[in-house]
């Protein structure tokens, strides 16, 4: 396919950086774009993580003034922002991107380029949001954006209407491009109902990103125009409806939630049946529960408006729908524990992170419960007993969950162990940490403290008080044991213990690629007969039925002759960088209405657009034999 | 029976400490329960809720307990021992019947609750029946303003009602010259006497309050309203009937003027007219028998001085405190009057002014 006519076309050749900075901007491989993911979450994590200790800070004791009203109300807001749409979400995507198509038995996701974009687009989007600090201060609304409000200019939220849509777009190209990926890119064998359960997941969290995102983007839009060109969409005196803003915020703000939870789902069920040597319990009742949560998960949002101005048939109705979704979240919570039943348990890091997410998964879905308990909601609603409950689905949940798949993969894409003992001090002071952080604030807030309070009331009284105490301390904990991870990290980079390519015995394709994995992912596509089909080519059963592990080279398609296949990678592009520029000169045009800058964003855009569409293909693309392929030369290099 | 009394013995007594504990701890709980609790309803509207939550939050214990137990207890039976001879565990895949148990279970839990769930949803939000209360409420940054229709009485952060009577409360939000087109979002939340209810521009919304005994019941806006939203306090001061209606009597008769000459009259006169500075009459009022009484974008001063907290109800209202608001009022409130005129103003008063201005204040009462 490789031809000269398309080349003399371009503007430039295809970049050939084979290390070094120029390779990291320019790749379209999943691997390493879901690394610059991971990192960038890094990043954001403590910038999250910094907020956080200023919240707890301020509300170590009733009344106290170590920042002013005014920044801390932007500070609460940028940590829900960051934790949410910079951490949580871009964490998953980084799983995605790196794992999805190992889990599949794929080179690459079906839009390379496209995924690259997605990157640059979260991280721009993130630096962009961050930027406001340094004009004129951070969005003050909430993350929640509630109008009237947030269209108040005092509330700053021109940056947050315009970085979520931002954020929203790397989303929504990046859902396209995984749903493409795992409906096409399957390896031969790899039906649906073989399926590694995180890959599943995966799929589900990127159709409710499909149809959650677009309600938002249009709420956001509407926003945008109200706070900078003054029109009244959620302004009653004009006509407008601030309630329509809560219905589409939420309307995407529900299914969020199961954006952030679902992956993790997802990685705790990979996790615990290779660290309880067993396969998951119930395989199809765990898959079915997550699809059914995400369709029922379009049909909750209101619950999250159970004292706001609707009536008690809307009510009534989002109560029974939240209590009827507890019962797919149910079926899995148990899966997961006899998952573990009958099994021989290894509490390796990332089986200790998994149980620990089920256990505190568990408190936030019975607490999520008594929300559906609409009369008694009114009591609790924006209290800190909804603070505790969201953390500990969001923080106890999906942030375990992920931290768990962090130590459970970190061999594969590194070819090293994170320290085990490191790891193990992470996890309990983490636990200890979270528990301590959020457990008192389910009392505090039925004691009768508000959310998103500048001050702690003294009112409220001693015992609140030292509830709040406590919570400070287990933040102090939580930044303790944050630094020892990222020690742990970084140690473990340089100098961890070689891991070999099957550190835990595990049982999906991903394993059967050398650690770290080669930029062409397999050597040669694998043919899939089994669920969990590494496994079956490690274990078969004897002649008396019972399981025994095959010596190694005996199975039968392991490993098979792969000299001179045909390996099509994806090649590098500037274009996906360059192109995403734009948004900043768009994106503090639609803040600062200047329709030059605006202008210029876009027509960046349509440049970059061009020159992706006519960039020309490397050269030698198709013909060559493995080695010579200069743009996976940097595999060849790992080898 | 003799065998091997000791173990059960010290179990029995294991088992009482830790029943005493529990019993003791929630003791401890429920005495420190503060005056804004939801964990102390003090009428039926909050009693309601709490009676639907009580028997939710048992079955939610009990599920808690299982589910851990199951955690913890597959954690310890089935760990790797030290002696493990590397085979591997029976690979079970699932078991339907027990997947159908902990589906259908659950299911059936929940629709059970929801029945009382729904019903009670109807009850909150319904109209309650006999003598009726009404009070308007308008939620202002940050300051909740209260309006009795019956009695024409115009009131701020602290509302009078009285016991056993359940009071319908018609709220909105409103804030600059009173039109909505300013408001913003807050919630009316008083969690001894009922649940938190959202006040929105633009709209009315309904909450039914009741107190069974007179008490002094606090409250805060709980939907966040920007700057100052942690210093929108409420407080219901809930008396027997007799005492409320002589309250009413106080409430509906008019301002005394100050006599002429006093430093009060002067603190009057500069009310009205601040030497080209916004006077206070622009934005409060002091109603002095006029046949309307039209309220103004900040709150209604006639009876200051017959409330206990003012600013949002964070700060005792006394002579000092009310001096030092005059003076500098961000310094004991965040507000934003520069940026988009929400708050009050700084004023620039001289010292002879704030003197006035304050020994006219202190005269609005109508029990002086």
């Amino acid at each position: 396919m490789a031809s000269s006519t398309v080349e003399t076309k371009g503007f430039k050749g295809r970049p050939k950086g084979e290390s070094g900075l120029s390779a990291w901007i320019t790749t379209t491989d999943h691997k390493k774009i879901g690394i610059m993911y991971f990192v960038t979450v890094l990043v954001f994590f403590f910038l999250g993580g910094a907020e956080s200790g200023v919240i707890r800070a301020q509300l170590a004791q009733a009344e106290m003034d170590l920042v002013t009203a005014e920044i801390y109300n932007q500070v609460f807001t940028m940590h829900g922002i960051t934790m949410v749409f910079l951490v949580v979400m871009p964490l998953s995507a980084a799983f995605f991107n790196y794992l999805v198509p190992l889990m599949i038995g794929a080179r690459d996701v079906a839009f390379p380029r496209l995924n690259a974009f997605s990157y640059w687009v979260y991280l721009f989007g993130g630096i962009f949001l961050y930027s406001s600090f340094f004009l004129g201060g951070a969005p003050s609304g909430g993350w929640t954006g509630y109008a009237p409000l947030a269209s108040d200019a005092v509330s700053n939220m021109a940056f947050y209407a315009v970085g979520l849509n931002i954020l929203g777009v790397s989303s929504l190209a990046a859902a396209v491009n995984f749903i493409v990926t795992i409906l096409n890119m399957r390896a031969p064998g790899m039906t649906f109902m073989r399926m590694p359960v995180f890959v599943w997941m995966s799929l589900v969290t990127n159709f409710l990103l499909l149809f959650a995102l677009p309600p938002i983007a249009v709420a956001l839009f509407m926003l945008n125009a109200d706070t900078v060109v003054g029109a009244q969409f959620f302004e009653p005196a004009s006509g407008g409806d601030p309630i329509l803003w809560q219905h589409l915020f939420w309307l995407f703000g529900h299914p969020e939630v199961y954006i952030m939870i679902l992956p993790a789902m997802g990685i705790v069920s990979e996790i615990l049946p290779t660290g309880s040597r067993k396969p998951l319990f119930g395989y199809a009742a765990v898959v079915f529960a997550g699809a059914a949560i995400g369709f029922i998960g379009f049909g909750v949002w209101a619950h999250h408006m159970f004292t706001s101005a609707i009536g008690p048939v809307a009510r009534s109705a989002f109560a029974l729908t939240t209590m009827f979704i507890a019962v797919p979240t149910g079926i899995k919570i148990f899966n997961w524990v006899f998952t573990m039943w009958g099994g021989k348990l290894r509490f390796h890091t990332p089986m200790l992170f998994s149980i620990g997410f089920v256990s505190m998964f568990t408190i936030g879905g019975l607490s999520g419960v008594t929300h559906a308990i609409v009369p008694h909601n009114a009591q609790q609603h924006d209290t800190y007993y909804v603070v505790a409950h969201f953390h500990y689905v969001l923080f106890g949940g999906a942030l375990f969950g992920l931290i768990a798949g962090i130590y459970y993969w970190f061999p594969k894409v590194t070819g090293k162990l994170m320290d085990e003992k490191l790891g193990k001090v992470h996890f309990w002071t983490w636990l200890l940490g979270f528990n301590l952080t959020f457990g008192p604030m389910h009392m505090s807030g039925l004691l009768g403290q508000p959310r998103r309070t500048a001050v702690l009331p003294g009112e409220l009284g001693g015992t609140v008080e030292l509830y709040n105490l406590l919570s400070t301390l287990g933040v102090v904990v939580l930044i303790g044991s944050a630094l020892v991870f990222l020690f742990n990290l970084i140690r473990s980079i340089k100098a961890g213990q070689a891991a070999g390519d099957d550190p835990w015995d595990a049982r999906t394709l991903e394993w059967i690629t050398p650690s770290p994995t080669p930029s062409h992912n397999f050597d040669a596509i694998p043919t899939v007969t089994h669920r969990d089909e590494f496994w079956h080519r490690k274990y078969a059963e004897d002649d008396a039925g019972k399981v025994v592990r095959v010596p190694a080279g005996a199975s039968e398609d392991h490993d098979t002759d792969h000299e001179g296949e045909h390996i099509h990678m994806p090649d590098p592009s500037y274009w996906p960088l360059v192109q995403t520029l734009g948004v900043f000169p768009l994106g503090y045009g639609l803040v600062y209405l200047n329709f030059w800058l605006i202008g210029i964003g876009v027509l960046w855009m349509v440049i970059g657009l061009y020159g992706w569409i006519i960039e020309p293909l490397a050269e030698g693309d198709d013909d060559e034999p493995e080695d010579a392929h200069t743009p996976t030369g940097a595999a060849a290099a790992a080898h | 029976m003799r065998e091997n009394p000791r173990p059960q013995r010290t179990s029995l007594r294991r088992a009482r400490t830790i029943t005493a504990s529990v019993v003791l701890a929630s003791l401890a709980l429920s005495a420190c329960a503060g005056d804004q609790s939801a964990l102390d309803p003090a009428g039926p509207f909050a009693q309601a809720p709490h009676d639907l939550i009580i028997p939710v939050a048992i079955i939610a214990a009990v599920v808690f307990v299982l589910v851990q137990g199951l955690i913890i207890f597959s954690v310890v039976k089935f760990r790797t021992r030290r002696d493990d001879d590397g085979s591997l565990p029976v690979q079970t895949h699932g078991n339907t019947r027990l997947e159908i148990v902990w589906t259908v279970v659950p299911a059936v839990i929940l629709a059970v609750i929801a029945v009382p769930t729904v019903q009670g949803i109807f009850e909150q939000m319904g109209e309650p029946d006999g003598d009726v209360l009404t009070v308007e409420v308008i939620g202002h940054r940050w300051w909740f303003e209260y309006y009795y229709p019956d009695y024409d009485i115009y009131t701020a952060n602290e509302m009078a009602i009285p016991t056993d009577t359940p009071v319908r409360l018609e709220m909105t939000a409103a804030d600059l010259a009173r039109s909505p087109d300013q408001g913003v979002i807050h919630s009316f939340w008083v969690p001894r006497l009922a649940g938190k209810q959202d006040v929105v521009p633009g709209q009315t919304t309904y909450l039914n309050i009741e107190a069974s005994e007179p008490d002094r019941y606090l409250g805060m806006c709980a939907e966040y309203c920007g700057l100052s939203h942690a210093n929108m306090r409420i407080r219901i001061e809930a008396m027997e009937p007799a005492d409320f209606d002589a309250w009413v009597e106080g409430q509906t008769t008019p301002a005394d003027v100050p006599d002429d000459g006093t430093l009060a009259a002067d603190g009057r006169a500069l009310y009205h007219d601040l030497d080209g500075r916004q006077a206070c009459a622009t934005c409060h009022q002091v109603w002095e028998g006029e046949a309307d009484r039209a309220p103004q974008q900040g709150p209604d001063l006639t009876h200051l001085m017959s409330r206990e907290e003012f600013a949002g109800a964070i700060h005792e209202l006394d002579e000092e405190t009310l001096r030092a608001w005059l003076e500098d009022p961000n310094s004991l409130k965040p507000m934003q009057y520069e940026v988009n005129g929400i708050g009050m103003p700084d004023l620039d008063l001289t010292d002879e002014e704030l003197d006035a201005l304050v020994a006219y204040l202190l005269t609005l009462d109508p029990d002086a």
